[in-house]
């Protein structure tokens, strides 16, 4: 085999070498997100579980208003219900982005990303941006697609709800935007703890188990859980009616968002300073 | 131009690299060379800012590796054929190191030509065998068509036409004015790709000397004699200024010197400091029979392992085979 010669434009050319740059980390990212095949099938799931499953609860609950107890019926939610499946879909989200950073660190990739991009820093913060902003893209689509859908399976059935309602806009965009800060918050785990297993534990864990055990323990242990809990508060942003003991929408995803900040300075500390 | 100065790295309680200084310099290969465990990977990695030295400094062109404005443009590295994401395609693999320093598409085309991957730049990584993606992870050195290239261990893999190639690539690296460090643990792959040599064992600087200067000192002659007169002939060589040592039974000349320990014999002398034209004359003048009359020549690759023996992490056992 012979050897081509490697030279670029000879040996003048590192004059003209120019320093590497924010945007060009961005792109790299991209490219690494849309190369690999778990982010179609990522979000293929939850673009199934938010329209599909939303379907389902909002025809099923619409069904059941009917028979339903007045207490029930004085906290119908149409929006929230309709958009319910971007909850359970946000685990895959969650997952994505998670794998997104973890993957590097299971097969080694990591160690090449980080000779061609010494400055740490700018890795995590083009992979956050990246993937905060697929994120929000879908999100919202999803959170619009499944708004109307739900709600056309609803009327007829039991009140729905128009985006002209009080808080009814808020909270269609508001299920993109939580979706939009987990996804940062799936990326800062996944740099932290380095291991896919371990970090989609851990985002499983904030998300659904540590709430839901909430759920057991006797009511002074449990309204601060469900008023305080970051993912707790956060999700209030996606609700129109909203139960006592719960924070207000905005503030809540105020402390989703201090929370992210957080664990992110940690991720970003630490992916700093440790041997990769 | 790779320096060095009083590098130490300790992991918990164990030094792998142990008050390292050098300098590596353009246009010539530097075998990076040491057993398994020595330290030459932790030397790579805090060259490439991906380990923090415990102490001291290692530059690149005077600054370190984490300041360089377009670190690809600047320094090319493999580190190992695993440093990529399997589900990727190799086309994808290069554009993502591409963009990240801003170097144009184009460029990827170029590199999987040289190393001859175009036709599979499609597929995807985790179906590449051992040698492809050795030459993926060199095609990714050479993106930034750098002026400093850092290669660890890189004909792991290859098969005998893989392993030419890269060696022809080195030397026509080099010989394009490159600083060139490429590691290994075979002192005959080095004998045949470096010029220079940088030796380490057990963290520390065991030996830095071009290639003809590490042969001259520590390749060791000797002469073999079988001879029923050895106490005389061994009396008459260490007159003549030789050491003399007792030698192991008769072997052939190609046995190693070292390897075989199938006990002593009386009539059987290894000498050194004397050529077997002397050590033959010497024993025509005073009368003495030789049976056997062998000139021993280490090759380098027992230079290599005497001067490491003593600092290899992980001995086989020789005794009871």
């Amino acid at each position: 085999m012979t050897v081509t010669a490697v030279a670029l434009t000879g040996p003048g050319h590192r004059a003209t070498l120019r320093a590497a740059r924010f945007g060009d980390v961005l792109r790299s990212e991209w490219t690494k997100l849309r190369s690999v095949r778990s982010t179609f099938w990522a979000l293929t799931i939850a673009v199934m579980l938010a329209i599909g499953l939303g379907a389902a609860i909002s025809a099923a609950a619409a069904h059941g208003y009917a028979k339903s107890s007045v207490s029930d019926k004085l906290t119908w939610d149409p929006t929230g219900i309709s958009t319910s499946g971007l909850a359970i879909g946000s685990l895959a989200i969650a997952v994505l982005g998670v794998l997104y950073i973890s993957s590097e660190y299971s097969s080694g990739m990591i160690r090449t990303s980080l000779i061609a991009v010494p400055k740490r820093g700018r890795v995590l913060a083009a992979k956050s941006l990246v993937y905060a902003v697929v994120t929000f893209v879908v999100g919202e689509i999803l959170s619009f697609v499944a708004f109307f859908l739900g709600q056309a399976l609803i009327s007829g059935h039991a009140p729905h709800a128009a985006l002209g309602d009080p808080g009814v806009t808020r909270a269609v965009v508001g299920a993109g935007l939580y979706l939009t800060v987990l996804a940062v918050l799936s990326v800062a785990a996944g740099t932290l703890l380095r291991h896919s297993a371990a970090a989609i534990t851990c985002m499983v864990a904030v998300m659904f188990v540590l709430p839901g055990i909430a759920q057991a323990l006797p009511d002074s242990w449990r309204h601060p859980v469900t008023e305080f809990w970051p993912t707790q508060a956060g999700s209030q942003l996606t609700n129109v009616y909203h139960s006592a003991h719960t924070i207000q929408p905005w503030p809540g995803f105020g402390v989703m968002c201090l929370f992210v900040a957080i664990v992110y300075a940690i991720a970003w500390k630490l992916l700093d300073r440790r041997d990769a | 131009m790779i320096e060095a100065q009083n590098l130490v790295k300790r992991y918990g309680s164990t030094v792998a690299v142990n008050d390292l200084s050098f300098s590596i310099r353009p246009g010539m290969v530097t075998g990076f060379l040491g057993p398994n465990g020595a330290g030459k990977t932790t030397t790579m990695r805090m060259i490439l800012g991906l380990d923090a030295p415990t102490q001291g400094s290692v530059t690149v062109d005077g600054r370190n590796y984490r300041d360089l404005p377009a670190p690809m443009r600047e320094v090319g590295a493999l580190l190992d054929a695993k440093g990529l994401h399997g589900g990727r395609r190799a086309y994808d693999h290069l554009l993502c190191l591409a963009q990240s320093n801003g170097i144009p598409r184009s460029r990827v085309d170029e590199v999987l030509r040289v190393v001859g991957l175009e036709d599979v730049a499609k597929r995807r990584a985790k179906g590449f065998s051992l040698g492809m993606g050795q030459r993926l992870g060199i095609a990714s050195a050479l993106l930034g068509d750098p002026a400093v290239l850092i290669f660890d261990e890189p004909v792991n893999g290859l098969d005998p036409d893989g392993i030419h190639w890269v060696r022809t690539l080195m030397r026509t690296l080099a010989a394009e004015g490159r600083t060139v460090l490429v590691s290994s643990h075979l002192m005959s792959e080095m004998a045949l790709t470096a010029d220079h040599l940088l030796v380490i064992g057990k963290g520390q600087l065991i030996a830095d000397a071009s290639v003809d200067e590490f042969v001259r000192s520590s390749s060791q002659q000797s002469v073999h004699v079988r001879t029923p007169q050895a106490a005389e002939l061994a009396a008459r060589c260490r007159e003549a200024g030789a050491n003399v040592r007792a030698g192991r039974t008769s072997r052939v000349a190609t046995t190693p010197v070292a390897d075989t320990d199938a006990g002593t014999d009386p009539d059987v002398i290894e000498i050194t400091g004397m050529d077997s034209d002397a050590v033959g004359t010497l024993a025509a003048a005073h009368g003495i029979v030789l049976f056997e009359l062998t000139p021993i020549r280490a090759s380098l690759e027992e230079a290599f392992m005497e001067l490491t023996r003593d600092s290899v992490e992980y001995h086989a056992t020789e005794a009871n085979r």
